[in-house]
């Protein structure tokens, strides 16, 4: 039961509406009917947060040293370099996200543009 | 944190748009007029990183041979970026279904505190349950961040309509960019192809990092951005979950000390 296993123009669409759709709604819904009955320091939910958060710090991992695509053609010292150095600035400037996305992609774009050069 | 859009949104000042309101507000237009002032939000800084950011998924997700049609649909039906990178990544990589589900559905479980903290806000004692698990659909961290530092500035009776407005316009722009970003995204040259994919996790991190109100969140992230290459060697194809599940029990356990040790320290000081 993946991807590939069932040939039919459905079957993409019925695998995202189950694997995607209900996977993230079913926790709106949930938010809604809890409402402001749920403590928002119970540990419960600190653990929930942890294991969410932890998540999303492995795809953003993932997305900068082991990408797919064009990016994959960027030498991975300028791709950790330039998002560690983002991140900096945008830690010591007051966590504004636009700092941090801005000066990592000029970083980015400035560094491809040299070793290409 | 992100103020400079209140004023592009609100450029006419909130004062004067709540006066609007109150005098209109015995009339049906202002609910339609508060889902208007919802609608014009996507002229913001937060909407743009996120337009920019759905470019970026438009070209992972073509680059890793995801059909037009899915894509598009899979943006208005998931809507959260994370948990959509996370089910092509799974879907593409020939996960089963129940795995793909499960490691979609661990990454979206903060959708449930963000739901729960952004109802109060919104509700009042007429507002029906049934519209606000619609509208529930369409929280994301953008929308999220969004509604939450603007809402004060809304009549309470007029807050779900807002949020509304701001939150089907905000989805409905990103299907179509995802949609016409497949005519693009082939053509890009591999310099804006690749700083476009580059977008995406620099987007999460500062977001998610800047909208966290407590220590766990930091811990979360800093734990899972080094466990991840660590089980990428030992374990790739469940990468993700190890990281996630471990990652955040270990952070989870380090707040937990630090917490214990705080309380502690307290009491020490009292007398």
């Amino acid at each position: 039961m993946s991807w590939g296993s069932i040939d039919a123009w459905w079957w993409p669409f019925l695998f995202i509406a189950v694997a995607g759709w209900v996977a993230t709604d079913m926790w709106r819904w949930l938010g809604v009917l809890v409402g402001n009955r749920l403590r928002d320091d119970s540990a419960l939910l600190i653990w929930v947060r942890c294991v969410a958060t932890a998540l999303v710090a492995a795809v953003i991992a993932k997305l900068i040293l082991y990408p797919n695509g064009a990016l994959a053609d960027f030498p991975v010292w300028l791709r950790v370099g330039a998002a560690v150095a983002g991140f900096g600035l945008f830690l010591v400037t007051g966590t504004r996200p636009w700092i941090g996305i801005a000066s990592a992609i000029i970083l980015l774009v400035i560094g491809r543009l040299a070793t290409l050069g | 944190m992100i103020d400079q859009p209140a004023q592009i949104a609100f450029a006419a000042g909130p004062k004067k748009l709540y006066q609007t309101d109150m005098q209109s507000t015995a009339n049906p237009a202002g609910g339609a007029f508060w889902f208007l002032q919802g609608m014009r939000g996507i002229v913001s800084l937060p909407a743009f990183i996120l337009f920019c950011s759905f470019v970026g998924f438009t070209g992972f997700a073509a680059e890793s041979g995801l059909g037009r049609a899915e894509a598009v649909f899979m943006t208005g039906s998931v809507w959260a970026l994370p948990a959509m990178v996370l089910l092509v990544t799974s879907a593409l990589g020939n996960a089963a279904l129940p795995a793909a589900f499960l490691t979609v559905t661990l990454s979206s479980i903060r959708l449930m505190p963000m739901v729960a903290a952004l109802i109060p806000e919104i509700r009042t004692r007429k507002t029906r349950t049934w519209a606000l698990l619609l509208v529930s659909h369409f929280v994301a961290v953008t929308a999220w961040v969004f509604t939450m530092e603007r809402v004060d500035k809304v009549p309470p009776e007029h807050r779900v309509k807002f949020f509304a407005g701001f939150g089907i316009t905000l989805t409905s722009c990103n299907m179509m960019i995802v949609g016409f970003g497949y005519s693009i995204v082939g053509a890009l040259p591999p310099l804006v192809a690749g700083t476009l994919f580059f977008l995406t996790p620099i987007y999460f991190i500062t977001s998610i990092w800047a909208s966290a109100k407590d220590i766990a969140v930091y811990l979360a992230m800093v734990v899972g951005l080094v466990l991840a290459p660590l089980f990428h060697q030992i374990a790739p194809e469940f990468d993700i979950l190890y990281t996630g599940i471990l990652g955040g029990t270990l952070a989870f356990a380090i707040e937990r000390l630090i917490r214990a040790r705080q309380a502690k320290e307290r009491e020490g000081r009292t007398p």
